[in-house]
């Protein structure tokens, strides 16, 4: 398959079809957590609700450690994502902020100031990644 | 016969749907936000409308991944705001012109827009939060002063329609609400955008020149606009940016000469830039 024409957009992980097909039970599990007696049962044992979900052995890591960059890395979508965010009281831009490596307040003030310039930010090339 | 009077392009980022419900308007943070969304809310009492075609996207609410429809109209009697993680918005439910959405229906698909026809579906704040902000705060008990087709678009799985796509379904919504034959004043909704990203390690991205020569196209050159690629989008708006692609369906469904009777830009609402515009159509 060629490259796509997509890849070379830095900090950018775009939510294909590839990406939905391997990220379907995760993404499911996320979106479970829209509902308050799924966050409940959730919030009361996390592991036994993950045994509901088969997902990777990768991704229930990722889930367990919060780890937001990497869940989106093995096929999560942030709009399911945020859902598990939002449970543990995270909204949309603290968990920005988070997946920046800016943390909170930066993240905020440089919003504050117009947002992240798109100069320098088109190419990986732009970050030294290829 | 029905017919369409006017087009309004706006923003649905959840957190002015929150600002709203909660009362923080006024801040400092929200109130330049808010303010240009003040003539609209006076245009909009005048024109007094009897329905609103309102293009959005569903955010993981109705559709989960388990079905990933591109274009779905709501064809059902009424749509409940959801739970979207936080506890449903405290607004009325939102009540469709079902005779009409029906007729759509039909006519879409014999122009050949394969659409999906929902007859259950809740909506989120990509459909709530552009009615709140062109209506004005409106109480959970209260009711939307007017009906409202709904029509979900997938931007969020890769790829969305192409603009292009999206322009001429306008063109096809315009020519099945024209032949409508009830007497009814239409006006429709294209929402999302404007550029951002809230994802990754690019999240926070706001490209202004961008936008703002996007609102100068849906006025002067919305077939140009229609042309933009989705790589464009995605590089240039950030991957949520994609959004703007409904506001083409908007576009498409109105004259090509129109009149720009209103426009409002504010960074940021959280992680977006807002935007928005009214159009109508020239007589």
């Amino acid at each position: 398959m060629t490259e796509k024409e997509y890849n070379n957009i830095p900090g950018t992980i775009v939510f294909d079809a590839d990406r939905s097909r391997e990220g379907y039970h995760l993404n499911q599990f996320c979106i479970s957590l829209r509902l308050q007696k799924n966050r409940d049962t959730f919030n009361k044992n996390e592991e036994a609700y993950l045994d509901n979900f088969p997902m990777s052995k990768e991704q229930r890591e990722a889930v367990l450690k919060r780890n937001w960059n990497l869940l989106l890395e093995l096929g999560g979508n942030i709009y399911y994502t945020s859902k598990l965010a939002a449970n543990d009281g995270i909204n949309f831009q603290n968990l920005a902020g988070r997946m920046t490596g800016m943390g909170v307040d930066s993240y905020r003030e440089m919003m504050i100031n117009g947002g992240r310039s798109i100069e320098g930010n088109r190419d990986k090339s732009e970050w030294g990644e290829n | 016969m029905a017919k369409i009077l006017a087009g309004v392009g706006c923003s649905h980022v959840p957190a002015i749907g929150v600002a709203m419900d909660t009362g923080i308007t006024h801040d400092d943070y929200w109130k330049p936000v808010f303010e240009g969304f003040q003539k609209s809310r006076e245009w909009m009492k005048k024109k007094n409308p009897d329905v609103i075609f309102l293009v959005y996207n569903d955010h993981c609410t109705a559709f989960d991944a388990r079905c990933i429809p591109t274009f779905a109209l709501g064809c059902g009697a009424e749509f409940q705001p959801a739970d979207e993680g936080w506890g449903p918005r405290p607004v009325p439910v939102v009540k469709n012109h079902q005779k009409m959405a029906s007729h759509i229906a039909q006519s879409l698909v014999l122009n050949e827009f394969d659409i999906t026809i929902m007859n259950e579906m809740e909506v989120d704040h990509g459909l709530t939060v552009p009615l709140s902000v062109m209506f004005g705060d409106i109480k959970k008990n209260d009711e939307w002063p007017v009906l409202v087709i709904p029509l979900c678009v997938n931007v969020v799985q890769y790829p969305a329609p192409t603009g292009n796509r999206c322009f001429n379904l306008g063109k096809a919504i315009r020519r099945a609400i024209e032949s409508y034959e009830e007497d009814l004043d239409v006006i429709i909704f294209g929402t999302g955008g404007m550029s951002h990203q809230l994802q990754y390690k690019r999240a926070g991205l706001i490209n202004s020149d961008w936008d703002k020569r996007f609102l100068d196209l849906m006025t002067e050159d919305p077939f140009g606009a229609s042309q933009i690629t989705h790589l464009e989008y995605l590089r240039e708006t950030g991957s949520e940016g994609i959004e703007m692609v409904m506001w083409l369906i908007m576009r498409g469904a109105l004259n090509d000469n129109v009149t720009e009777i209103h426009r409002h830009y504010h960074v940021p609402a959280s992680n977006t830039a807002v935007g928005h515009i009214i159009l109508e159509n020239n007589e």
